[in-house]
């Protein structure tokens, strides 16, 4: 079983005497995350919401961004993948990325094309 | 059999104890589990992406919708889910910490991590069970016209929403109740709703302020509200009453968003309720000494996993159901 952990997060920028200290770490900055994540939810910055980066508000992808940070520091710290061997970690958490990228890819571009058909072609919508 | 051998154990490969990554038979099991459980919840996040790019410009407004908190009265979008992703994380850390506990053997500590984690899960569900309860009650009502759009009340000049209670007149009217000898045998009566069509169309006729709030989205990212005369015209269509949401009508909006509602947040509650059951096992079994007796405390990390998994899957589903 592996018993000893790798205490340090951020690339060694924040270093744990103990596993148990790094765990608080680890909550200290995921309810942070969550914070900054509502307030922006509540508030919606103008700046953000009118920005447009990729065909998406600029919101949007800060949100989607934070989701990406706390699902690795739950996966890596919560879920130990960072004291598993990489293969190990590789297989668990690039074959779902490869996978869910593609159906997303193809799901999204086809809404939008309905989307599309519904606003500007002949399908009448507004009954 | 020695020839399929390649690792450096000495032991017959299939007779266990090989440990290929270096994770036992049973966490190299869990994860394969929640690679796929995972795959199941991305399909279902991306067919509600799916839904929401195909209806862009009339989908509901979650902070619009989620606007509850327990024993408090008025508007706060966002502060009950808020604290529900904080309880979820919470019961995150006593699991891992219950798990490191286990390491050192420390059979009390993990009795007492195990219980909190039961304890937050508890609450988890049943903060669940209540957001679904006022999502289905619903808050204003609303009517819906003839082509299953959904117009809303509002204040014409404060914006807010009006509930129909507050204007719908009483306008006494003959029911004949749907009985198989006075009509067509095989359809059912339909709900009941608190007001009929008719009188929430006299009301809003009465109530010069009032004005109708559209299902569209503007450019600024809210929801048209039309015109009194547009409102009027617009009113003329409607065919039925709707309080509340299921998942054939819903007053919030788009009737889509209800069913990925019920499905999402309803299969990753059934995750947090099998979670709960499963740690409740566990947690017996460490009272028991169970892996006192049995050296060490991997169970404990394997529900552990299964756990932080049903955490990971709420940080995505709180994003794209809820912030996005």
């Amino acid at each position: 079983m592996a018993h000893e952990h790798k205490l340090e997060i951020f690339r060694g920028l924040w270093k744990f005497k103990s596993n148990t200290q790094k765990i608080w770490g680890v909550l200290a900055f995921l309810t942070l995350v969550t914070a900054v994540e509502v307030v922006l939810g509540i508030y919606k910055p103008a700046v953000l919401t009118g920005t447009y980066v990729l065909g998406m508000k600029l919101l949007n992808w800060i949100f989607i961004i934070l989701t990406l940070v706390k699902a690795y520091y739950i996966s890596w710290d919560f879920m130990h993948l960072r004291d598993e061997k990489s293969a190990l970690r590789r297989a668990i958490v690039w074959t779902p990325i490869f996978l869910v990228l593609y159906l997303v890819f193809i799901l999204l571009v086809e809404a939008n094309y309905i989307f599309e058909i519904y606003k500007d072609g002949f399908v009448k919508w507004n009954f | 059999m020695d020839t399929t051998v390649t690792t450096e154990i000495k032991e017959n490969a299939w007779g266990g104890g090989n440990r290929p990554l270096g994770a036992s038979y049973g966490k190299l099991m869990m994860w394969f589990f929640l690679v796929s459980d995972a795959l199941t919840f991305s399909g279902f996040l991306a067919a509600y992406g799916f839904s929401r790019f195909k209806f862009m410009e009339t989908w509901p407004i979650a902070d619009e919708v989620f606007t509850h908190v327990p024993f408090f009265h008025g508007n706060y979008p966002m502060i009950y889910v808020a604290f529900m992703t904080f309880i979820l994380i919470m019961s995150s850390v006593t699991m891992v910490l219950a798990v490191d506990a286990g390491h050192k053997m420390k059979k009390n500590a993990v009795i007492w991590y195990m219980f909190a984690t039961i304890i937050g899960g508890a609450i988890f569900v049943g903060s669940q069970a209540w957001e679904w309860a006022t999502f289905i009650r619903g808050d204003y009502g609303a009517v819906e016209t003839k082509g299953g759009r959904i117009l809303q009340f509002v204040d014409a000049e404060t914006g807010n929403r009006v509930a129909l209670a507050d204007f719908a007149k009483t306008i006494p009217s003959e029911r004949v109740a749907h009985k198989e000898n006075n009509g067509i045998w095989f359809y059912g009566e339909g709900t009941r709703t608190s007001f009929t069509v008719n009188e929430v169309i006299e009301g809003f006729k009465a109530n010069p302020s009032l004005a109708i709030k559209t299902e569209t989205i503007n450019e600024e990212g809210e929801k048209v509200v039309l015109s009194r005369q547009e409102s009027l015209s617009k009113l003329a269509d409607a065919s039925q009453v709707v309080e509340g949401a299921n998942l054939i009508h819903n007053e919030y909006g788009s009737r889509l968003f209800a069913d990925f509602f019920f499905f999402i947040t309803g299969f990753h509650g059934f995750h947090v309720f099998s979670g709960v059951v499963i740690n409740l096992i566990i947690f017996f079994n460490v009272v028991l000494g169970t892996y006192e007796r049995r050296g060490h405390y991997e169970m404990v990390e394997k529900v552990g996993l299964y756990w932080h998994f049903v955490d990971l899957v709420w940080v995505f589903v709180f994003t794209f159901f809820y912030l996005v």
